[in-house]
C-alpha cells in the first residue's frame, strides 16, 4: 500500500462525513449507530494503523512510507513518519478508540459529538505526519476547532470562558509561527520539512533596534515557534489555559486533550527546533531548562492545594510535561529519548487518570474531592486502577512513568546539574499531591450519605481501563520496543544538533577572533 | 481605429446598453411589476458577460490611446465583480419583493455600478478613473437611500452621499495636482516622471491625496467612519452589495493606480499603503468586538479584511498584487456566502440584525448553523479553510517585501478579530435557549449561496479552484 499513511490520516474525517450526510441525529436508535460507527471507524483506523508499525524500519534514520503531491503555492501534500514520529501516530490512534468508548453516556448531540471526535482524529494524526511546513500548520491549527466545540458545547458550567481562553490563547501562540514559517520559506525557498533541516539558517547576530540577537534569524525564528510550542506544551507560565480547558471538557475531550494535543508541543520541539535552528535552541537552552525546573516545582506545590480533581490532574501535566522540555533541551540521547518515552507514557496514564475521574463524575456529578472518600467500600476495582494509575503518575519503579522521568533526569544531570537537582524534587512531590488525593477520594471509611449507593465501575468501564493497565505496566517493565524504535532516529537528531553547535560556536569564536 | 477601440470596450457597451434598454422598457410597460423578472435578466446577462470575458479575452488590449485597458488584470478583477454582483442580485430579489422595495430601477442601478466597476479596473488614465468611480459611486448612493420610508435608509444614503463628495474632491485634487505636475493624465506618462524611483514633491501630494480618496472608497482606516453606518442603515440586499464588487472594484483600481502610473516609485507609496494596512487591521478588530448588529459587525469585519488586501498592495510586488487578488476573490465568495446567512434572519416577517437572536441556532437549523460557522471561522482565517490561505499569501508577500512588522501585527490582529467571529460561533453553538430567537427563513437561493459558498470554504483546501494561477497571470500584467 503505497498511500497507508493517508488512509490512516482520512478515514475518521471520512467516518464523520458519512455520519453528518447519512445518518439523521436526535433519535435514541440513531445516536446509537453513530456511537457504533465513531467505533467501528476508530477501530479500523487502529488496526490499519498497525501496518505502520509492522512497516516501519528503526534502522533507517529518514523520512519512511513517504507520500507526496504538488498543492498550491509551491507547497506540498508531503506525508511520512520517521522514529520520532510514528509512535505518536500509533499513540493517538490507540487512545481513540478507548476515547469514543468512554464517551458512550453522552447524551446531548450525540452525532455532533461523535463528528467533532472523528475529525479531531484525522488532524491531530495529520500533525504527527506532516512533511511540509504549511501542511503541519494547516493540522495543528485547524484541530482548535473541532477541540473549541468539544468544550463549547459538551463542557461544564463554565465551558464558555474556558474555551474561548482556549483557542484564543494557542492561536496568538501560533499565529506568530506561521509568520516565521513564512519567513522560512521566503529564506529558504521551500516548505519541505525534510528539506529545511538538513537548511542552514543564518546564525550571525544582529541587532533590533538596538537589541543584539545573538543567534540572529535562528533565535528569532526559535522564539517564533517557541510562542506556540510553549503555549501547546504547555509550559510555565503560559500554562493557565490548560486547568481551565481541562476542567470544563467531557472527560472524553480532557483525555484526548492531555493525551495526545499536549504531544504537539514536545513534537514540534524536536521536528523543528532542534534540528532547524541548533543554534538558536543552543542559545535559548538554558532558558527553557530553568523554565521546566521552575514549572516542576510550581506546578506540582499548585496541585497540592488543588480541591477540584480534574485541575489537580492537569497541573500534574504541566509538571510532567516540565520533563519533557527538559529532556529535549538536554540535546543528549537520554534526554530526547526520555522526553519522547515520558510523553507516550504520560499519554496513557493521565489519560488513565482523567478517565479514572471520569468514571466517578458520571456517578456523582462533583469533581470536589471533597464530596468523596472510602470509595474503596464500594469500588474495590476501581480502587485497585485507580492506585496502579496514581502510582505510574508517581513515577513508581516498574511502571512507565519512572522510565521516562529516569531519562530525562539522567540526560539533565550531564548537561546541568542544578536544574537537574531542582527537578528531582518534582518527583518528591508529584507523590506527594497525587498519594494524598488518593487517599482523600478511596481511603478511609465511608461516611458521606450520597456515596452510599454508589457502584463498582461496569464491564465497559474495565475493558477501557484494561489496555491502558497493560500499556503501562508493559513498557515499565520492558521500555525496549520503544526505545528501540525511536533510538536510532533520536541519535542522528542528536548527532546533527551537536555538530551544528560546534559550528555555529567555532563561527563565533572565528568571528571573534578576526575582530 | 475607432472600430478596434470599440471593439475592446464592448462588454462595458453591451452591459450600459441592455440598462438603458431595459430601463426604458420597464418605464413604459409594466414598471415595478416586472422587477422580479429584471433581476433575473439582468443577473443572467452579468454572468454570461462574466463568462465570456473570462473565457475571450487575451493580451493586453489598450483604447483610446491608453486611457482604457483591457489586460489580464482587469479581466480577473471583473469578473469577480459581474459574478459577485450577479449573485447579490439573485439574493436579493425575493427579500426585497417581499417587503415592497424591489423597484424595477434596481438591477439597473446595480447594472450601471458594474459597468463603472469594470470602468474603473480598466482605467489607464486619471479621466477614465474618475469617470468610472462616479458611475459606480452615484449608482450607489441612490441605492444606498432606496428605502425612501425609512429614516436609517436614507440617512444612509445622505451620509454615503455627503462622504463620498468629499473624497471625491479629494481624489479630484490629486489628480489635478498629478496632472500639473506631470503635464498628462495618461498612467503611461505619469510614470515616466518618477525619477531615480522617487517622485517630486508634488507629485508627492497628488498620490497623497489620490490614495486618500480610493481609501475612502475601499473604506481602510481613516477614512472609513461611514461604513459602519452606511451598513447597518441600508437595506440588507444593498448592504451585501457594498461588501462585495464595489470592494472588489476599488481595490482592483487601487492597484491598478499605484502600480501603472506610480510602479517606479513604490518606495514612495509602500509606507503610505501598509500604515493604512495597518491601521484598518487593527480598527476593525477592536471595534467590531462590542457589536451586536450583525450588519455593523460586518462592516468591521470588511474594514479589517480591506487591511489585509492592503498589505498585499503595500508588498509592491508582482506577489502582493497576486496575493491582494485572491485575498479579494475569497473575501467576495465568503461576503456572498455569509450575506446570504443574514438575509435569512428574521422574526415575525421582520428582518433581525440582532445577534442575541441567533441563540441556540444549531438545534434549530444544523445546516444553515454548520455552513456559517465555517464562513465565521474562514472569515478568522483559520485553517484548513480557504479564509487561512488568503492571509497566508499575503503575509508571504509582505514578508518578502521586508514588511516583517506588518506581517506581525496582521497575525495579531487577525488574533483579536477572531474574537468576535468566535462570538457568533458561540451565540449559535452554545448559547442557551430563548424565546425570541430569530427565525431562518431562506429562499431555495439564499440556502444555495450560503450551501455553496461554505462548501467552497472546505473544498478549496485542494487548489484553490486555480485561481491562484489566474491572479498570478493577472498579477504579472500589471506589475513588469
Amino acid at each position: 500500500m503505497d498511500n497507508l499513511l493517508s488512509i490512516v490520516t482520512f478515514l475518521p474525517a471520512l467516518a464523520a462525513l458519512i455520519l453528518g450526510l447519512f445518518l439523521r441525529g436526535g433519535t435514541e436508535a440513531a445516536d446509537k449507530n453513530a456511537k457504533w460507527l465513531a467505533l467501528f471507524a476508530t477501530g479500523a483506523t487502529f488496526v490499519i494503523s498497525l501496518f505502520i508499525l509492522f512497516q516501519f524500519d528503526p534502522a533507517n534514520t529518514g523520512m519512511q512510507m513517504v507520500e507526496q503531491g504538488d498543492w498550491l503555492l509551491g507547497l506540498q501534500y508531503k506525508l511520512g513518519v520517521d522514529g520520532i514520529s510514528v509512535l505518536f501516530v500509533m499513540l493517538t490512534t490507540f487512545m481513540m478508540p478507548l476515547v469514543i468508548a468512554a464517551s458512550w453516556d453522552v447524551k446531548v448531540r450525540v452525532k455532533e459529538y461523535m463528528i467533532a471526535f472523528l475529525l479531531l482524529e484525522t488532524l491531530m494524526l495529520g500533525v504527527f505526519m506532516a512533511l511540509d511546513l504549511v501542511l503541519f500548520y494547516l493540522f495543528f491549527e485547524a484541530g482548535l476547532i473541532p477541540m473549541f466545540l468539544i468544550i463549547g458545547i459538551w463542557g461544564g458550567k463554565n465551558r464558555i470562558y474556558a474555551s474561548f481562553k482556549f483557542f484564543l490563547y494557542t492561536f496568538l501562540g501560533s499565529v506568530l509561527m506561521l509568520v516565521a514559517m513564512v519567513g522560512m520559506f521566503a529564506d529558504a525557498g521551500t516548505t519541505d520539512i525534510p528539506t529545511l533541516m538538513k537548511h542552514e539558517f543564518a546564525s550571525e547576530t544582529f541587532s533590533i533596534l538596538g537589541v543584539q540577537v545573538i543567534g540572529g534569524l535562528q533565535t528569532m525564528l526559535f522564539l517564533a515557534f517557541f510562542a506556540s510550542f510553549a503555549v501547546k506544551m504547555p509550559m510555565w507560565p503560559v500554562h493557565t489555559w490548560l486547568p481551565d480547558a481541562h476542567v470544563q471538557a467531557p472527560t472524553a475531550g480532557s483525555v484526548v486533550l492531555a493525551a495526545i494535543l499536549l504531544k504537539m508541543g514536545g513534537y514540534g520541539f524536536l521536528r523543528f527546533s532542534l534540528p532547524m535552528f541548533p543554534v538558536g535552541s543552543d542559545v535559548m537552552t538554558d532558558l527553557v531548562l530553568w523554565m521546566s525546573a521552575i514549572a516542576i516545582v510550581y506546578t506540582s506545590l499548585v496541585a497540592l492545594v488543588q480541591e477540584d480533581m480534574k485541575k489537580l490532574i492537569a497541573y500534574s501535566s504541566v509538571a510532567h510535561m516540565g520533563y519533557v522540555t527538559m529532556g529535549i533541551f538536554a540535546g543528549n540521547q537520554q534526554g530526547i529519548d526520555g522526553a519522547i518515552f515520558q510523553m507516550l507514557s504520560h499519554g496513557f496514564i493521565s489519560g488513565a487518570l482523567f478517565l479514572c475521574v471520569g468514571v466517578i463524575y458520571d456517578r456523582m456529578h462533583t469533581r470536589e474531592i471533597d464530596a468523596y472518600g472510602g470509595l474503596v467500600n464500594r469500588m474495590p476495582a476501581y480502587a485497585v486502577i485507580f492506585m496502579l494509575f496514581t502510582m505510574a503518575n508517581v513515577g513508581l519503579p516498574g511502571t512507565s512513568g519512572f522510565i521516562g522521568e529516569f531519562l530525562t533526569l539522567m540526560g539533565i544531570f550531564q548537561v546541568n546539574t542544578w536544574v537537574a537537582m531542582i527537578a528531582t524534587t518534582g518527583v518528591i512531590l508529584s507523590a506527594a499531591y497525587a498519594l494524598w488525593l488518593y487517599r482523600r477520594v478511596v481511603m478511609g471509611d465511608l461516611i458521606k450519605e450520597s456515596l452510599k449507593a454508589i457502584t463498582d465501575m461496569t464491564a465497559r468501564e474495565k475493558w477501557i481501563f484494561a489496555p491502558l493497565v497493560v500499556m503501562t505496566i508493559w513498557l515499565g517493565v520492558y521500555p525496549a520496543p520503544v526505545l528501540d524504535r525511536i533510538g536510532p532516529s533520536v541519535e542522528a537528531l542528536v548527532a546533527d544538533y551537536q555538530l551544528a553547535i560546534a559550528d555555529g560556536d567555532s563561527a563565533t569564536q572565528h568571528a571573534q577572533a578576526s575582530h | 481605429m475607432i472600430s478596434a477601440d470599440l471593439n475592446i470596450i464592448l462588454p462595458e457597451i453591451l452591459l450600459s446598453v441592455f440598462a438603458m434598454v431595459a430601463l426604458l422598457g420597464a418605464v413604459y410597460t409594466e414598471k415595478d411589476k416586472l422587477a422580479p423578472t429584471l433581476v433575473w435578466i439582468t443577473a443572467a446577462v452579468m454572468a454570461a458577460m462574466a463568462l465570456w470575458i473570462g473565457t475571450s479575452g487575451s493580451g493586453t488590449n489598450e483604447a483610446f490611446g491608453g486611457m482604457f485597458i483591457d489586460d489580464g488584470f482587469a479581466r480577473f478583477a471583473k469578473v469577480t465583480i459581474l459574478i459577485s454582483a450577479a449573485a447579490v442580485l439573485v439574493m436579493s430579489q425575493e427579500y426585497m419583493q417581499r417587503r415592497g422595495i424591489l423597484r424595477f430601477e434596481y438591477p439597473m442601478l446595480i447594472a450601471l455600478a458594474a459597468v463603472g466597476m469594470m470602468m474603473m479596473v480598466s482605467a489607464g488614465d486619471l479621466m477614465a478613473l474618475y469617470m468610472g468611480l462616479e458611475l459606480q459611486s452615484l449608482s450607489l448612493y441612490v441605492v444606498a437611500s432606496l428605502r425612501r420610508d425609512s429614516v436609517k435608509s436614507t440617512e444612509a444614503g445622505l451620509k454615503y452621499f455627503v462622504l463620498g463628495a468629499l473624497s471625491s474632491g479629494l481624489l479630484l485634487y490629486g489628480a489635478s495636482l498629478t496632472y500639473g505636475y506631470a503635464g498628462t493624465t495618461l498612467f503611461s506618462g505619469i510614470v515616466q516622471t518618477a525619477t531615480e524611483g522617487h517622485l517630486s514633491l508634488g507629485m508627492l501630494f497628488g498620490l497623497v491625496f489620490l490614495a486618500s480618496g480610493l481609501a475612502f472608497k475601499v473604506s481602510a482606516v481613516p477614512f472609513h467612519m461611514w461604513t459602519p453606518d452606511v451598513y447597518e442603515g441600508a437595506p440588507t440586499p444593498i448592504t451585501a452589495f457594498f461588501a462585495t464588487a464595489p470592494k472588489m472594484a476599488a481595490m482592483a483600481l487601487f492597484a491598478r493606480l499605484m502600480h501603472d502610473a506610480f510602479g517606479q516609485a513604490v518606495g514612495d507609496w509602500s509606507q503610505v499603503i501598509a500604515l493604512l494596512s495597518l491601521l484598518s487591521m487593527f480598527l476593525g478588530a477592536v471595534a467590531a468586538i462590542g457589536q451586536t448588529n450583525i450588519k455593523r459587525l460586518m462592516a468591521y469585519s470588511s474594514i479589517a479584511h480591506m487591511g489585509y488586501a492592503l498589505m498585499g498592495l503595500a508588498a509592491g510586488s508582482a506577489l502582493g498584487v497576486q496575493a491582494l487578488l485572491i485575498y479579494m476573490a475569497i473575501y467576495v465568495t465568503m461576503n456572498v456566502g455569509t450575506f446570504a446567512f443574514i438575509l435569512s434572519m428574521e422574526r415575525d416577517g421582520a428582518p433581525v440584525t440582532d445577534i442575541s437572536g441567533l441563540h441556540m441556532l444549531s438545534k434549530r437549523e444544523p445546516a444553515k448553523a454548520l455552513a456559517m460557522l465555517v464562513l465565521l471561522f474562514s472569515l478568522a482565517g483559520v485553517p484548513p479553510l480557504v479564509g487561512f490561505f488568503g492571509k497566508l499569501y499575503v503575509l508571504r508577500a509582505a514578508y518578502e517585501a521586508g514588511l516583517a512588522w506588518l506581517a506581525v501585527a496582521g497575525v495579531v490582529a487577525s488574533v483579536i478579530g477572531a474574537f468576535y467571529y468566535l462570538r457568533i460561533v458561540f451565540y449559535m453553538y452554545f448559547g442557551e435557549e430563548r424565546d425570541d430567537a430569530v427565525e431562518m427563513r431562506s429562499s431555495p437561493v439564499l440556502y444555495g449561496l450560503l450551501m455553496a459558498s461554505a462548501i467552497i470554504m472546505v473544498a478549496g483546501v485542494v487548489n484553490l479552484f486555480g485561481i491562484e494561477g489566474a491572479a498570478a497571470a493577472a498579477a504579472a500584467t500589471l506589475v513588469n
